[in-house]
């Protein structure tokens, strides 16, 4: 067997896609947090328990109501756009015009009730999600021994980032947003309707979350404390990559969980924390992100 | 009015151990003087660290590690933990403060987490189980610190010491520069001031006095686990400050007195529900109740009396 540093070449390609695969996750949520603190200048903490709520939703949907991955895959992420877009309206709405701070707090007092209640309704160990029928194979590609949902998971978080990617930067309506973010008042006198816009882009970014969460259902383990953790790595890319770029954000994310995947090979010790640790020298060389635009 | 409000304080502190259980009390101080080092630099200077459990947890795991497995003494491991704390919030607050406003709350709570998996893994601190049977022994080879009272009394001195000290930084030339800039950072640096110096040296003062807390704690309870480094930890002290009120000095300790009663009193009989409890809380106060307990009565006093004093 091929071997690069003494690691098997099929182990390496291995946890390069694992890596992969995490790294989709964060790009997801990156993006996510980082149109809805365009619009709504919040950064919200809640994000990860909207990833876990895709998650658990549909380990519901199917245990529950009988209803599978597929069926999970439309439903849950419209779902919780939707819950999303009542605590929007009901709440959120009331603190745009106060300083960032607010809405951090708030979002994070909204994560802490979520994870809460589904904690006390599920437990905190896993809840197993069977891999749908369709996509159990795998593949041999020679040097990686690839699981057809991987590349499933890759696959469609790959479009719909660059789906997003592509609306906010060619399209109209990404124009009205982009101009939305840099000056609110001026779009509104132009008749367009930005209160509208800005539930609408917040909905988008929950439901965006909440389906990384079912995509994370078959691959990783499903429990109402995978939001948490997510969330703080999640801050650490967004802040290694700045908010400034959509673009930025989703190849940060794509970047850091192929450097985990690397980091898994090479010292598994250090697989948990080399994010903080890039964050930290990022921070020294590049205050601003390596995307993003000083404030 | 003032002077007299402080007075019953300091007799209800005194009193206080004859009354209800030394422990339970003890640690309300370790909280409220933990919210209070937070609110040196929420309230003050208008940093939100969301990371602040990575000092007192850091101050705590030393503390215990050097009183247990090195033989120190509680005054020596104490100080060993604050020393500790100092060094790490340097460290922290020389990366943190590059980013502004909502950023440098991620920082705070990216670099905590970094510390927790640190925590999790290093030889001495005992993973998952943490430290625990941290001997409690003697200051100044005469005071006996297993004793729950005595305790409790060195506990409450430290405490007030605290309180003062942190008095005197925010009424000084210092803490006048910090709120200026606070309520104009462009005017502040007009006038020339150097602003990041100033913000460091108040996130390095809250981190200290939050390993304090830290170091206390593992001393008072005799454990230390990984709670006390966890990102709820840090969270539940920025929402004592948030409740007592932030930027007022007695809101922090208002703030911990309510939420450590809460903690205490509901964990055992409705387990996970306190956290939702927690978070709902939060959201109420963020939403109705931004100035805090104490930030209210401030300002219907303010408005009763109708001066403009202000403190």
């Amino acid at each position: 067997m091929t071997e690069v540093f003494g690691v098997p070449i099929s182990a390496l390609f291995g946890q390069l896609m694992l890596g992969l695969v995490n790294g989709c996750f964060y790009a997801m949520l990156s993006l996510g947090l980082a149109i809805i603190f365009g619009m709504l200048n919040i950064i919200n903490f809640a994000h990860g328990a909207f990833y876990m709520m895709g998650a658990v939703c549909a380990w519901i949907l199917l245990n529950n109501f009988g209803l599978g991955y597929w069926w999970a895959l439309l439903i849950v992420p419209v779902g919780v756009a939707l819950f999303g877009v009542i605590i929007e309206q009901t709440m959120l709405k009331r603190l745009y015009r106060l300083d960032p701070l607010y809405g951090f707090l708030y979002t994070f007092g909204l994560a802490q009730v979520i994870e809460g209640l589904f904690r006390y309704k599920y437990g905190v160990s896993g809840l197993p999600y069977e891999t749908p029928d369709k996509l159990l194979g795998a593949v041999n590609l020679g040097f990686l021994f690839l699981p057809e949902y991987r590349a499933w998971v890759v696959v469609v978080s790959l479009v719909v980032c660059f789906a997003t990617w592509f609306i906010i930067e060619w399209t109209p309506l990404g124009a009205y947003l982009r101009a939305a973010t840099e000056n609110p008042q001026i779009v509104q006198a132009f008749g367009i309707n930005v209160p509208v816009m800005i539930t609408v882009t917040f909905a988008i970014g929950v439901g965006l979350a909440a389906l990384a969460g079912v995509l994370a259902a078959p691959a990783t383990q499903v429990s109402p404390l995978m939001g948490a953790n997510m969330i703080i790595v999640v801050f650490a890319v967004v802040v290694i990559g700045g908010m400034g770029s959509i673009l930025g954000s989703i190849i940060t994310g794509l970047a850091l969980g192929l450097i985990e995947g690397l980091t898994n090979v090479f010292y598994p010790k250090a697989t948990n924390t080399v994010v903080f640790f890039i964050m930290a020298v990022v921070l020294l060389i590049r205050p601003a992100g390596l995307f993003g635009r000083e404030k | 009015m003032r002077i007299a409000g402080y007075a019953v304080m300091l007799a209800i502190g005194l009193i206080a151990p004859h009354v209800y259980y030394p422990i339970f009390l003890m640690r309300i101080l370790c909280f409220a003087l933990f919210a209070s080092a937070l609110n040196l630099l929420l309230g003050y200077t208008g940093l939100l660290s969301f990371g602040h459990a990575a000092f007192f947890g850091a101050a705590a795991y030393v503390t215990a590690y050097v009183a247990k497995e090195r033989d120190f003494s509680p005054a020596a491991a104490v100080i060993t933990g604050v020393v500790v704390a100092a060094l790490l919030g340097t460290a922290v607050g020389l990366v943190s403060i590059r980013r502004l406003g909502i950023y440098f709350s991620m920082v705070t709570l990216a670099l905590a987490q970094l510390l927790y998996f640190i925590c999790l893994q290093a030889p001495f601190t005992g993973g998952e189980d943490g430290i625990q049977g941290v001997p409690r022994g003697h200051l100044l080879w005469k005071l006996d610190l297993g004793n729950d009272m005595v305790l409790y009394y060195v506990v409450y001195v430290i405490f007030l010491a605290s309180y003062y000290f942190i008095y005197r930084v925010v009424h000084s030339p210092f803490g006048q520069v910090v709120k200026a800039i606070r309520e104009n950072e462009p005017r502040a640096i007009s006038l020339g001031y150097d602003v990041n110096r100033y913000k460091l040296v108040t996130f390095i003062l809250s981190a200290t006095l939050a390993g304090l807390a830290g170091s206390m704690k593992a001393i008072i309870l005799t454990f230390v686990t990984l709670t006390d480094v966890d990102w709820r930890t840090s969270g539940e002290v920025v929402l004592m400050t948030l409740l007592g009120g932030m930027g007022t000095l007695f809101g922090p300790s208002v703030g911990a007195l309510f939420v450590v009663t809460l903690d205490t009193q509901l964990s055992d009989r409705v387990g996970p529900l306190v956290t939702v409890l927690i978070g709902a809380i939060f959201m109420v106060c963020v939403l109705t109740l931004r100035r805090g307990i104490v930030g209210e009565i401030i300002a219907l006093y303010r408005r009763v009396v109708g001066n403009s004093h202000h403190g």
